[in-house]
């Protein structure tokens, strides 16, 4: 197996809040292959968004990362790098698209002259060939009359249109990896999926890796080769997306699956997994899904599970992989019961 | 945006007229007849034409009306300090005035944005923190105050500059065009700096907090994601935006400024509006008094409908469509 | 909730750094010192202990702050003259919230073409100079007693605080308890006062508190040029003017004043930043991006 592109090694990041300490990502590893697309799926709160923003080390107070995490990225890792050095990765080698298009843009400067920006940063090569740079990319993302367009501001455009442009800016370096942060949940759902198709498009052209975020399961089955799944900032279960759907083993990925509608299937209730993830200052002690799990027993209130690999390639937290047998029999989880 | 600039100058008209109807009924309402017989420094046939022309002994709406007729074609009525129309009177002593508040708008904006900027740039080290304390006991000292300190500090404990007045009344005329110059130079740098100190630092604190209001930004988040440096961020992407709000307050600094070279024309005895508005309070000359109040709301009203358009003109999602 | 408020004042105090607390300490000290001037003043504001003998006299022990050029004691004329001064900014700002407070709930409430008319009529009055509007009105009814001088004052400064109340009103307006109550049929005035005053007071306090130093300067300025308080009820600003006539020979009669004035408004501007920064709620528990090397919000 050639190596990985990016390799997140025990990632910590701990924020040291009034509140207390908040450890959103808990020790965290997973790779990511050239050209792959990685699935990266939970709730909110579940450490997912700032997973991503510590791989760009873009992590400010009282956040923290922790120091012996390690990301190794095209032979280096990038915690040991200078600030200096960093910013030439952003934008460059590793880029990232947010959630929100409507205010991700400055709204004083066109929009050519943000992408523009991405080249003048990072390229060096004059205002002009930045811009026809900008106009060309405006039309790789499917912006119709590229060369007028460049010359609006962020507030003409529709949400749709934002994203492209964002999209255009992540991708102007032809970086060799994007991360991408629920691209997609702000959108109307016809948009979204001209969105995903686009991102598609683009990495097969550029041959790109994607890191996908999102809480939907739909938007991964479409677009990612591996599945992740993280929940109180840890990784719970991490299989190829045809194994996730056909046997998800850890059962917040269930909960999540369950809670999918499903065209063409039977009209039954959508089921929401009850309860809410507990607050990143303080994670359960045994097992942080146990009150919201329908098979959880008094072993799984008091021990941490760790990984298990239950097959080739596919990983789940769960004391069920020693006791598979509990899951025949479900309650109603600890949090519904009061 | 011509939308805007009608509806902004509608909004200075209806101000000015509010303003004046004030200033009316301030004149109408305030204790002791201004025109009245015993006080002997209005020559007789003055008196009587202004009887005439303002009618006071018709009914109140009339007054009123003749009132804000002879305002709108420029007559303020007639100073007894003075001698002169109050047109002319404040049309000597205004442009003085207006060179004082312009020249420290200027320099105050200027100063007060860079300052702002640094302090944010450079935010952990002492000397940012220091200047923002100084910033905040300039801001706290009250312009009278600051003035006098200044006028004692360098005209009468190290006396290197003149001591008040526009220009030195005796020597200037005999000066050379450069002796002049450096001495009309000499003459403004104390008012203009106990001005100025106070403006600036204004101006860095509104900087600085806009700065900081913007820096969490999600469009911030991105230019950082693009791996433009530090300074960009703050100095551009950051600014850009943060200026927007500094243009209002221009437009509010005018009230301001005006207040404080009330003051400060006060202590240095710099002939201008506020020097004459102080001296007509003291003899009561009603019409000089009211007449610099309305001149002053004008000039807010003007200013601030200047900042409007700026404002306007400077944000892309104002002036696009 | 009016214990809610308190007790997230209280933590709002605790949170301050120690230059803060120090203007705190500082302030609570001269208001005090103020409050109680009729009680520890060695003399009355006005007592001319010995217009020949002991006039001009530099500050010794017998005279902290010396004496001025009508023999009174310098002492205890700051006393008195930090009380009238502290006394007239603080029922001014007052006057200023219930007028401003008033204004800005019922635009808020009423909402529609009212709350359209009224914020222009706002915009018109924010538009002229407060400082020349007072010197016009105090100048043509000079002398102005004291109590009109707070009340001129107070109507001349609250627009400010009506846009904010305005504001905040409206924010709370579209949460649910109001919808719910609008829905159970309460009147606007019922409204007004149960459900959108609690929650807009506390920034209206916060403001307003702060205003006290401003409005300080504004009345030392006015009293400076010699329309503000007068004797015998003099305040710092009116001591100042006095003291500053024979500057240069009597520093004393002008530099003590002087002195407790820019310390208390310095005081409340120092408070004022404290105070807001660790009350803005957006300071709490956030985290932020950045590459921790630019501050992400307002407090140090």
């Amino acid at each position: 197996m050639p190596d990985p592109l990016l390799s997140v090694e025990n990632l910590r990041t701990y924020f040291y809040t009034d509140a207390g300490i908040a450890r959103a990502v808990d020790g965290v590893s997973f790779n990511i292959g050239a050209g792959e697309t990685v699935g990266l799926v939970g709730e909110s709160g579940c450490g997912k968004s700032v997973t991503a923003l510590s791989i760009l080390r873009l992590i400010g107070s009282p956040g923290r990362i922790e120091p012996d995490s390690r990301l190794m990225f095209e032979g280096r890792d990038l915690l040991r790098l200078s600030e200096g050095e960093m910013r030439r990765v952003r934008g460059n080698r590793i880029a990232m698209i947010f959630q929100e298009p409507m205010t991700a843009l400055n709204p004083v400067f066109t929009v050519g002259d943000q992408i523009a920006e991405v080249s003048r940063v990072h390229e060096k090569k004059g205002r002009k060939v930045a811009w026809n740079r900008a106009v060309e990319m405006l039309e790789l993302v499917g912006i119709p009359a590229p060369a007028e367009r460049a010359r609006e501001y962020p507030h003409q455009l529709s949400g749709g249109m934002r994203q492209r442009i964002v999209i255009a800016m992540a991708l102007m370096m032809k970086p060799a990896l994007v991360i991408a942060d629920e691209p997609t949940t702000a959108l109307d759902v016809t948009i979204q999926a001209q969105i995903l198709e686009l991102l598609g498009d683009l990495q097969q052209k550029f041959g790109t890796s994607i890191l996908l975020i999102t809480h939907d399961m739909g938007v991964v089955a479409e677009t990612a080769s591996r599945v992740i799944v993280m929940y109180g900032g840890e990784i719970v279960e991490s299989a190829p997306v045809d194994r996730i759907f056909a046997n998800p083993h850890h059962p917040y990925t269930e909960g999540l699956l369950g809670a999918m509608p499903k065209v063409g299937q039977e009209r039954e209730r959508l089921q929401t997994i009850p309860g809410t993830v507990p607050p990143p200052t303080n994670w359960p002690a045994g097992c942080r899904f146990h009150d919201r799990c329908r098979y959880s027993w008094e072993r799984t209130e008091r021990a941490h599970p760790p990984l298990y690999e239950i097959e080739t390639g596919h990983l789940s937290r769960c004391f069920l992989a020693e006791e598979p047998q509990r899951r025949a029999q479900p309650h109603e989880p600890m949090v519904a019961q009061s | 945006m011509r939308r805007l600039v009608a509806v902004r100058l509608f909004h200075a008209v209806v101000v000015l007229f509010l303003v004046t109807t004030i200033a009316f009924f301030l004149l109408h309402f305030a204790p002791g007849d201004p025109f009245s017989f015993e006080n002997p420094n209005i020559p007789g046939d003055v008196r009587d034409r202004m009887r005439a022309e303002f009618g006071y002994d018709r009914p109140l709406m009339e007054q009123y009306v003749r009132y804000m007729g002879s305002v709108a074609s420029g007559n303020l009525g007639f100073s007894h300090l003075l001698r002169v129309p109050v047109t002319q009177a404040l049309g000597t002593v205004l442009p003085r005035t207006l060179l004082l508040m312009g020249l420290a708008l200027v320099i105050s904006f200027a100063l007060g944005i860079r300052l702002g900027v640094y302090e944010v740039r450079h935010w952990q080290k002492r000397r940012a923190r220091a200047s923002n304390g100084i910033s905040l006991f300039i801001y706290s000292l009250p312009d009278f105050w600051l003035a006098l300190m200044l006028l004692l500090t360098f005209a009468y404990w190290l006396p290197i500059l003149p001591g008040g007045g526009m220009v030195d009344v005796v020597m200037h005329e005999y000066m050379g065009p450069g002796q002049a110059a450096w001495d009309r130079i000499k003459h403004l740098i104390l008012p203009l700096t106990a001005l100025v100190l106070i403006v600036t630092a204004l101006i860095a604190r509104y900087q600085r907090a806009a700065l900081l209001e913007v820096l969490p930004s999600d469009f911030v988040r991105t230019a950082r994601a693009k791996g433009v440096d530090e300074r960009d961020i703050i100095g551009r992407h950051a600014l850009r935006n943060a200026l927007l709000p500094m243009i209002t307050l221009a437009g509010l600094a005018f009230p301001a400024l005006l207040g404080g070279a009330v003051f400060v024309e006060k202590v240095f005895s710099w002939p201008g509006m506020g020097l004459t508005l102080i001296s007509a309070i003291g003899v009561r000359d009603y019409p000089l008094v009211v007449a610099s109040v309305v001149v002053g709301a004008a000039m807010v009203v003007i200013g601030n409908l200047l900042a409007d358009i700026a404002y306007g003109l400077a944000d892309p999602r104002v002036r696009v469509r | 909730m009016f214990v809610e408020w308190l007790r997230g004042l209280a933590a709002g105090v605790r949170r301050l750094d120690s230059v803060s607390r120090a203007a705190l300490v500082i302030l609570g000290a001269l208001f005090l010192a103020a409050m109680l001037a009729p009680v520890i003043a060695p003399y009355s504001q006005s007592h001319q202990i010995d217009i020949v003998g002991m006039k001009n006299h530099a500050p010794s022990l017998a005279h902290p702050f010396g004496t001025d050029r009508f023999s009174r004691d310098v002492l205890s004329r700051v006393l008195y003259g930090a009380r009238i001064s502290l006394t007239v900014a603080t029922l001014a700002v007052l006057v200023s919230a219930i007028i401003g407070t008033l204004y800005g709930l019922t635009a808020a409430t009423l909402g529609g073409v009212v709350d359209t008319v009224l914020m222009r009529l706002l915009d018109a009055m924010l538009s002229i100079p407060r400082v020349l509007l007072l010197i016009a009105i105090l100048a043509l009814w000079s002398p102005v007693p004291l109590w009109m001088l707070v009340l001129l004052l107070g109507i001349t400064g609250w627009f400010g605080v009506s846009r904010l109340v305005r504001a905040e009103a409206l924010s709370v307006r579209e949460r649910e308890f109001v919808v719910a109550a609008r829905s159970l049929g309460a009147g606007a005035g019922r409204i007004m006062l149960r459900h959108l005053l609690p929650n807009v007071l506390v920034p209206v306090i916060v403001t307003t508190t702060l205003g006290i130093g401003n409005v300080i300067v504004l009345e030392a300025g006015l009293s400076f040029i010699g329309i503000g308080a007068r004797e015998p009820a003099a305040s710092l600003g009116t001591m100042f003017q006095d003291g500053t006539e024979a500057f240069a020979g009597t520093w004393w009669a002008a530099l003590f004043p002087g002195v407790v004035m820019v310390t208390t408004v310095l005081c409340f501007n120092i408070l004022g930043d404290a105070l807001r920064a660790s009350l803005d709620p957006r300071h709490l528990h956030r985290a932020r991006v950045g590459t921790g090397t630019a501050p992400l919000h307002t407090a140090e």
